[in-house]
């Protein structure tokens, strides 16, 4: 680990790294955008999967829906779909630092909180919605 | 010198500065493109993102005819085209910054940077193909 990376073999000190630091909402929140966008990358191949299902025909998309309908296709789906709000609210978070709103110690604390709560409630609120039975409104 | 960088401001084309054209390269060999592609794939991402969660919900539960007719209208078929190739594109551009982050050895980094790119380009076009086939029947 103490290895510099462009001069293999010349061990220099390293700035403090993640098992140093206390955690904080802000480096969670930073951490999972990664990581939900590492998780919406196998989430684009499934939406190729899905489209190319669908232009295969009824057979073709049955077979789509008896992955996706396991409990285990069920679990992955919800974490797309958390993955899928908590990347969007928190990219937008992003964009507003980019801006320049936003990005004082306290206000960044609160909206990491705020993005944690908002990616559950929209993940939560699709799946209760589509178990309701009020999805599927564009037939 | 002053004048013509100033001249060429007013009439920019692109968002590309004088400065960036005639240097070409900064430490990442690529300036700020790689920063103002992604910044440019999130914001248009936010409206194809929402319309893709409408029809996601509005779809789930229904079956596969149904689909195909919402897909096979023009519209829907474009906004499901761009959506597919913004998110994968934007994908592509996130990939690279986790690759650069934690992949030091030249080799291996050249590797996962191609992979990253054929993968994106077979997600797009898989994505495309699938589209057409489905407007079509």
């Amino acid at each position: 680990m103490a290895d510099n990376p462009q001069i293999p073999g010349r061990n220099r000190p390293l700035s403090p790294h993640l098992t140093i630091w206390r955690w904080q909402v802000t480096m969670l929140a930073s951490i999972m955008h990664r990581a939900t966008g590492m998780a919406l990358s196998a989430g684009a191949v499934v939406l190729a999967w899905w489209l190319v299902s669908i232009s295969n025909g009824p057979e073709g998309y049955d077979s789509f829906m008896a992955y996706a309908a396991m409990p285990l296709g069920l679990v992955v789906l919800f974490g797309f779909t958390w993955s899928f709000a908590f990347h969007f609210c928190n990219g937008m978070r992003h964009l507003a630092w980019d801006l320049g709103y936003g990005f004082d110690k306290h206000t960044a604390g609160k909206t990491g909180f705020l993005v944690f709560a908002l990616a559950f409630l929209i993940a939560i609120a699709a799946f209760a919605f589509v178990w309701s039975g009020h999805a599927g409104y564009l037939q | 010198m002053p004048d013509i960088c100033n001249e060429e401001l007013s009439a920019m084309k692109s968002a590309e500065t004088p400065l960036h054209k005639v240097q070409g390269m900064g430490a990442s060999h690529s300036g700020t493109g790689h920063f103002r592609r992604e910044r440019m794939t999130a914001v248009a991402l936010i409206p194809l993102s929402l319309w893709f969660a409408y029809s996601i919900l509005g779809l789930a539960g229904t079956n596969e005819v149904i689909m195909v007719q919402y897909l096979a209208h023009p519209w829907n078929a474009l906004l499901m085209a761009a959506f597919a190739a913004t998110s994968v594109y934007h994908m592509s551009l996130g990939l690279q910054v986790v690759i650069d982050d934690y992949v030091h050895a030249a080799g291996t980094k050249i590797a996962l940077m191609l992979l990253v790119r054929f993968v994106t380009i077979a997600i797009i076009s898989t994505c495309l193909f699938a589209l057409i086939r489905i407007a079509s029947v």
